[in-house]
């Protein structure tokens, strides 16, 4: 177990995807949270100048801006461990490299356990590339206004931990994704049509509501911002007030990444490798 | 497990929905030697090798090493080295691919370096994947089968891609495997492409055994032949009907049932043709294996 584990880590770090993945992580994570915290910071600062530009920029009164910044790594950067779990399995099957994998370990599930196992750290190791990065960058911003950056508050390291558990599990749910929908480029689609397309759209219209509202709070990026504790989504939807529990929040994302990756290790993992 | 291990295939049978790609296979690989295991394009040799290691499941029958199914092997990769497709990741160097493999299968990674002086891949080490030949990719498939040492060794269609030279020395690597006691089965749709490796055969055609037996077996079989070849084909067939021989036209003219060449010429002579070539066949090797597989009567 512990050497398909290791196995599998070491295939990430012997590829390019992962620091690519990363690097494009990190730059999106610093010029949202930076770019936002300067444009609040500096709203803030001239709030009739804001009014005039732009009207409606206000923050509600009571949304504290650090956690909200330092959230982007996970409320936008949630993709990337997806997109490298789902990466860790597909690739398997685009370059035929299952052959050699089964050959070296001839029992499945300990392999796909060892791909599971391996993409909780990676996505861990994303959150916290990705945390370090909204965190540097958001307060700086917002000190460069003489705004509370919370640093000092053990609530916002309590956030950066639950963002780093969110991208672990992130990580995994993409393994559980690879194995579902082996075909590579069938998976990147479905990732990156879901979260940065139908799940937006679906949390905006759901909250519209207060029966769907219920539902929309266990989609899979709102239950991961209930985990982490904060989100732009919660300042940009309209009344999505009640979201989950951060424990419940965990759950749905561990529940999911658990049912696909045991689905897909059911199905499409036992296949005949020819 | 000092002498090797036998590859036992029991009764096997794998079907793809109505297709039958193996029907009811039985043959045994003994150590010590270099075994061909040969038919054409399609007669179901890599399907049989690929639930051999577990990779398809059996329709029926068995595939096994002494009675054990590959997945049930203590250290499957320290007892069988199989290289099946030479599939690698192209953007991982040679030698983190064999690291990557070595760890999985629980291998020490001071093997790699090991392997890679082995099949004489030591400066390429460093490179990816990516840009390799297919002779290049073919080495590196080898030395994964090396790096647990292994007593089996199951190499599917190993020739293919190399040049002369590596085709040479693919051959007395082989060899020296084989006098070391290991198994070694190897796979080919050519037999004069393993020819000179093998010391037995195993035939196979449209799924099912044709034959099993030595090299030496197979050549008595190649009853001596004639080859004759004229500028108007149609009289010489005329002829060769007319003198009650039987015969195949080849590329290279039409190879007759009759060991005697002088018969052939005379009944050339008797049927007025004029004759481009006429000679005896010498090795009816590749000809006696093309009609145990089925080839050459309309079978592609």
């Amino acid at each position: 177990m512990l050497r398909s584990v290791g196995a599998e880590f070491q295939k990430v770090l012997t590829t390019r995807m992962w620091w690519l993945l990363a690097i494009v992580l990190v730059g999106y994570v610093a010029l949202m949270s930076g770019g936002f915290g300067a444009f609040l910071g500096w709203a803030a600062q001239n709030p009739d100048a804001a009014a005039s530009a732009g009207g409606n920029t206000a923050i509600p009164p009571g949304v504290e801006l650090a956690p909200l910044l330092y959230s982007f790594a996970s409320s936008i950067g949630y993709v990337f461990p997806v997109l490298l779990g789902a990466l860790a399995v597909t690739t398997e099957f685009r370059h035929r490299t299952l052959t050699t994998t089964f050959l070296a370990e001839p029992h499945r599930t300990t392999v796909l356990t060892g791909k599971f196992a391996s993409q909780l750290v990676v996505g861990a190791l994303f959150g916290v590339m990705g945390f370090a990065t909204s965190v540097a960058a958001g307060a700086a911003a917002l000190a460069a206004f003489d705004l509370d950056t919370g640093l000092d508050s053990s609530d916002t390291w309590a956030l950066v931990g639950r963002g780093i558990l969110a991208m672990a599990l992130w990580g995994a749910i993409g393994v559980g994704l690879g194995a579902l929908v082996p075909n590579q480029v069938a998976a990147i689609v479905i990732v990156i049509a879901f979260t940065q397309f139908f799940e937006p759209v679906l949390r905006l219209v759901s909250s519209l509501n207060d029966v769907t509202a219920s539902i929309g709070r266990f989609l899979p990026g709102a239950a991961s911002d209930a985990l982490v504790g904060a989100s732009f989504y919660s300042v940009a939807s309209l009344g999505a007030s009640d979201s989950l529990e951060w424990w419940q929040g965990g759950l749905v994302l561990l529940g999911i990444a658990v049912v696909t990756t045991v689905v897909g290790g059911a199905t499409t993992w036992r296949r005949d490798v020819s | 497990m000092g002498d090797g291990t036998t590859i036992e295939i029991t009764g096997l049978t794998k079907r793809f929905g109505a297709v039958t790609a193996v029907e009811d296979l039985t043959f045994t690989v003994e150590p010590g030697r270099v075994t061909g295991f040969l038919g054409p394009n399609g007669a179901g040799k890599t399907t049989t090798l690929r639930t051999l290691l577990g990779l398809e499941r059996p329709t029926a029958g068995t595939a096994t090493f002494g009675g054990t199914v590959y997945r049930d092997l203590e250290r499957p990769f320290e007892t069988v080295g199989a290289a099946l497709d030479a599939a690698f990741h192209p953007g991982r160097s040679a030698r983190n691919h064999l690291r990557v493999t070595a760890t999985a299968a629980g291998i020490r990674s001071s093997r790699v370096d090991e392997v890679l002086e082995q099949v004489g891949m030591s400066e390429f080490a460093g490179r990816r994947v990516g840009g390799f030949s297919l002779g290049m990719r073919q080495r590196l498939a080898l030395a994964t089968t090396l790096l647990g040492d292994p007593r089996v060794l199951v190499l599917d269609e190993p020739i293919n891609g190399l040049d002369p030279e590596g085709i040479r020395w693919i051959r007395g690597f082989l060899q020296s495997l084989a006098r070391d006691g290991r198994t070694v089965l190897v796979s080919s749709h050519l037999l004069s492409e393993v020819q000179q490796s093998v010391d037995e055969v195993v035939i196979i055609s449209r799924g099912r055994l044709v034959r099993t037996g030595t090299l030496s077996s197979l050549e008595l079989d190649a009853s001596p032949r004639t080859v004759v070849d004229a500028p108007d084909r149609a009289r010489l067939a005329a002829a060769l009907d007319q003198a009650g021989l039987e015969y195949t036209e080849g590329r290279g003219g039409f190879i007759v049932a009759e060991p005697d060449p002088g018969i052939v010429g005379h009944a050339a002579f008797v049927g007025d043709v004029e004759l481009s070539s006429l000679h005896r066949l010498k090795s009816g090797l590749e000809e006696s294996f093309l009609a145990l597989v089925g080839e050459g009567e309309g079978e592609a």
